[in-house]
Formats: structure tokens, sequence, C-alpha cells
């Protein structure tokens, strides 16, 4: 997903000469290439996030459009007020870009696991929260924070992420989801590549004679409430899934504009509890060990499933 | 206007806008006076009818606190009507107790948290000289504010890149938030730091204008400038130098009185 983003961005920045990139001392074999071929337009700010941000907010002050890009929780949680006072404040067009998002880097350890960074993105006033879930949508990300001005922050995968899109022919619209599957049953909205997991969900759902409709929300902020208004009142059961934390989030964030209407469908937030990961692995691994893999999804979504009928049935 | 004059100005403002705001920072406004007059009346290039004028030079006050003397100095200089002072830190005003750009012309940036304008100055200035502008960059911080380590990122940063064309100003008043700044946290050699950190590095009488004017218009072929301007904390009215009590008080009733009276007398 990275480097289909750091292409993209190349892309752009062929055309653009106002677009930088500033890297915390990271992406080693990722940037090579734009490194390469912008040197003018790459730098290296060193281990010094807060001066980072600092920089790309003085640079976007007088007119560039810059990048900031790290790992984890680095670009983010590290230098947060800097991406508040200097960065949102300011209405500066910095795109902050973390690579890691959830479980990425799972065996590096608790530091290494972003599983926070959409909670305290998203709280922040003027900026834009991007989450793909492929390196498609990831190369569609990198153009469409080109084309707007303002804050950004982009939170990408890793390496290796597999195709999700099909049909390159989409286009990232603000504020928009965009739909993977239909079905009437329930509708499963997924950030970031977990959005894999909901389709595997919806598979194993689909044998249980269960039919999951299934859209993936590169847009965190602004949410599609549209979409939301029109799921809640036709769906039984909204179902989020997300690599992070089920409060703040992704799914905090729905919580939100469902509980502002007068909705039918019940909501079931899949993320993480109140916990940090003690335990390292694979990403593969640490979704299974939090049940955000297809499976277990899919049997939290029949239970909750289940549970619907029974109270539709006792007429509650 | 002479920069004395203006000096003078920016205390005597900043004396009746905290006592009508009734609020904190009118020592770290005295201690700053002389070098915000300095740069906004000889030093820097400015634009008051053009504010965002690309010719500019930039003025970031990274001591946020102090912002009753940006204000002020902006005011004099004609970025927007002196009455406007009298709005400071008042119901629905924009002149906030911490200096803040939105709806006020001439800020180039909102601080108030500290260790945050050195870093985005250094961002402005790396961003002029790629683009070849010929304008220069004043960063001015606290000797508190040093404690912040995202100062020395900055610092840095700047060396690394050198970035000629910025000057950070310390207003070294050698008092901070509860203490002198060597009881909170040893600064020791603060000129010597700079200098370690490849900055050239100057040390001037910060209350002297035509030293100030002096060590501000150096610049450097390769180097970022950093002038160390040794300030007392209040200058200017007696009972508020070095009293650590006038870093939160805001002159009322005689201390009001008497903080006119002897500005009076020293009136330029």
């Amino acid at each position: 997903m990275r480097n289909a983003f750091v292409k993209a961005l190349e892309i752009q920045a062929a055309r653009d000469e106002n677009i930088f990139l500033i890297t915390g001392d990271l992406g080693f074999g990722v940037l090579t290439d734009f490194s390469a071929k912008f040197p003018a337009r790459f730098i290296n700010a060193g281990i010094c996030e807060q001066n980072m941000t600092a920089v790309a907010a003085g640079m976007a002050l007088e007119g560039k459009t810059v990048f900031t890009y790290s790992i984890a929780n680095f670009p983010t949680a590290r230098c947060l007020e800097q991406i508040r006072n200097d960065v949102a404040y300011h209405e500066a067009n910095v795109k902050i870009v973390a690579v890691g998002a959830g479980f990425s880097y799972g065996a590096l350890g608790m530091t290494h696991h972003a599983t926070e960074d959409i909670a305290f993105m998203r709280a922040l006033p003027k900026i834009t929260v991007l989450s793909p879930c492929d390196p498609l949508e990831a190369e569609k990300a990198a153009e469409y924070a080109v084309a707007a001005a303002g804050p950004f922050y982009i939170r990408l995968g890793r390496g290796g992420e597999p195709a999700i899109h099909q049909d390159r022919s989409f286009s990232l619209r603000r504020g928009k989801a965009l739909e993977l599957k239909s079905g009437t049953d329930a509708a499963i909205l997924a950030t970031g590549s977990i959005a894999g997991e909901a389709l595997k969900a919806a598979a194993i759902l689909a044998e249980r004679g269960i039919s999951c409709a299934v859209y993936s929300f590169p847009f965190v902020k602004p949410l599609d409430e549209e979409l939301l208004r029109r799921l809640a009142a036709a769906m039984p059961l909204i179902v989020t899934l997300e690599e992070h934390t089920a409060h703040g989030g992704f799914g905090g964030a729905v919580a939100e504009v469902i509980s502002g209407f007068r909705a039918r469908a019940a909501l079931t937030r899949i993320g993480l509890g109140d916990t940090f990961s003690a335990i390292v692995g694979s990403q593969a691994y640490l979704r299974r060990a939090y049940g955000l893999d297809g499976e277990s999804v899919a049997k939290a979504i029949l239970e909750a499933y289940e549970r619907e009928r029974e109270r539709e049935g006792e007429g509650i | 206007m002479t920069s004395k004059e203006l000096a003078w100005k920016i205390r005597r403002h900043g004396i009746e806008m905290t006592s009508l705001a009734k609020g904190s920072h009118i020592a770290s406004v005295l201690s700053v006076a002389d070098i915000v007059a300095v740069l906004y009346n000889d030093v820097m290039k400015i634009f008051p009818r053009d504010p965002a004028s690309d010719l500019r030079d930039r003025f970031i006050l990274s001591k946020g606190h102090a912002g009753a003397a940006v204000y002020a100095a902006l005011a004099e200089e004609g970025y927007f009507a002196t009455e406007l002072l009298r709005t400071h830190c008042q119901d629905g005003s924009f002149l906030s107790g911490h200096v803040s750009h939105k709806g006020v012309p001439g800020v180039e940036l909102s601080t108030g948290s500290l260790g945050h304008g050195l870093g985005v100055a250094a961002g402005m200035a790396l961003a002029a000289l790629r683009d070849g502008k010929q304008c220069q960059f004043y960063a001015v911080l606290g000797d508190g504010e040093c404690d912040e380590g995202s100062v020395w990122e900055a610092a840095l940063f700047a060396n690394h890149y050198r970035l000629r064309n910025l000057t950070a100003v310390i207003d070294h008043n050698k008092m901070q938030s509860l203490d002198y700044c060597e009881k909170t946290l040893e600064l020791l050699d603060l000129a010597g730091k700079w200098r370690a950190f490849g900055w050239r590095c100057l040390e001037v009488d910060g209350h002297d204008h035509e030293a100030l004017r002096e060590a501000c218009r150096t610049t450097d072929a390769e180097k970022p400038v950093c002038v160390v301007a040794h300030t007392v904390k209040g200058k200017g009215v007696s009972f508020m130098e070095n009293n650590i009590l006038w870093h939160y008080r805001d002159p009322q009733g005689e201390f009001y009185e008497q903080a006119i009276q002897e500005l009076e007398l020293v009136r330029p």
C-alpha cells in the first residue's frame, strides 16, 4: 500500500513542483525513488517528529504542499500538538502520512501498533482523515490529497496488502464511502485494509444465508452521513470494523452520526477493546488474537444478527 | 517614529492592555519590548498596508505569552487601529492572551505553547530559500522556552539546512514561570549551546537599541544567526523588574498608576 501511495505521489510531484516530502528518517527503500527524482524536494528531518511537523507547517504557510512521512504513532501522537497548533489551526497544507496502520508492524511491539491514531486525529478540527483499504485506494488518496487544500491525515498499511478493488475506474469523492459488495441483512462498514476481513466475513455469512453488504470508508472524516442515514433506515444491523480501538475511532464516529437518526439498525462496533497488545506477532496472527479476522468477525456478526432477530421477534 | 518611541509605546500599551484584561505576562512584555520595537521599526521590511506582501520579512513570536507586545507594535506600525488594543483578552476579541493570527493582520503564526515557533520559522525559511525569496525570518524565543526539546530539534535542523535567512532572538531575561531559569533547569552557557549547534551567535544587551539593530541585521553566508539578548524581566517598571510575581499579576490601582508614572518620566 505504501509503495502504491509513494508512486502516485511521485507522479503528482513530477507535475507539481510545489510538492515536498519530509520524512522523519524512515522509509528505507520506500522513498528512494522519490528522493532520487526530486532531491531538492525531499527532506530528511532526522528523528524529530515535532520539528518535522513544525517545518512542514512553515513550508506550507509559504505556499508548499508538504507531506510528512513516518511510521506507526511517530508522525501523529509524538507531535500531536504541532499538528493541532501549527498545522490544523493554521489550516496549513500539510499531509501527514503514517505507514503501519493497526498491527501492520505487529511483531515490533506496542510502540509500533497504531491502534488509537484515528481517534486522536479525527478529534482535531480542520483535518481530513483518510484510511484507504488497498493499494488502489492509497494511490487515489495521494492524488486526492494533492488536489484538495488543507490538512490531511493519511493512514496507510505497510506492504503487500491485497487488492480489494478490482475495477480501477472509481474515484475518491470527499466524504464518500465505496460499496465493495451489496447485501440486504447487514452492512459491514470497514476502514483500512481490514476491509479484506470484512469481505471474508461476508462470504462466510453468505453460506449461512445472511446477505451482508460491505463498504470501504476511505474517509473517516468527513464520514459518509448520507450513506449511514440510508443504511440505518434500511438495514437491521450495521457493523463497523477497524484495526483500531472500537472507541474513539471509526466505529465511534459512525456511532456519533447514527445516534442522531431515528434508526432501525442496531450498531455493532468491532475493533480492539480498552487494551494495548502486549503480545506480538504477524498482522494476521494479531487480528485473529483480537477477533478481527474474517472468521471471528463473521461469528460476532452472526451473534449480533441473531440477537437482533430475537428482539424483533419479541416486538421490542 | 524611532525604535525608542515604539518600545515606549509597547510598554505603555502593554501595561494598559494587561490591566484592562486583568491578564498575565506584563513582565515578559516589558522584557521583550525593545527587541520587538527594533525589529519592527528598524530592521524588518514590513508592509502594514499589504501584510501578505511576498517581500516582507517574517516575524514569529515563539514566546506567545508576550503577544501584547506584538499587538501593540503592529497597531503602532499601522496594521490596525490602536483602539483595538483595548479589546485584548476581552469577550469576543481576536486579540488573545497568546498571540494569534486569526483576525489580526500582520501576525504570521499563532503561538502560546512554547517550543513551536522556531521549527515553523525554519520551515518557512527553507521554503523561501528554495524559492529564492530575499526575506529574513525572525523568531523571538524566551530563555525558559529553551527547556523545550523541540527548540533544539529546530536548532539542529536550521544548522543542517544552512538557513542563513533565519534569525532567532532569545529574550534572555533569566526568569521563567516559577523561578529563575538557573534554579529551574540550568541553561548554563546559552550562547555556547547555540554555537555548538552550528549557529552564529551574538550576545547583546537586549535593551540597547543600537546593539540590537546591529545584531539583528547580522547575517552569515552559511549559518543561521542567534541573538542572545540579555534582558531584565519587567524592564522599565521598577517594582516589576526581576520579580516573579509580575509574570502573573496584572497592574491595577496604585500599581497601575505607579507603572504609568514611571513610564511617563522616561517618555522619549
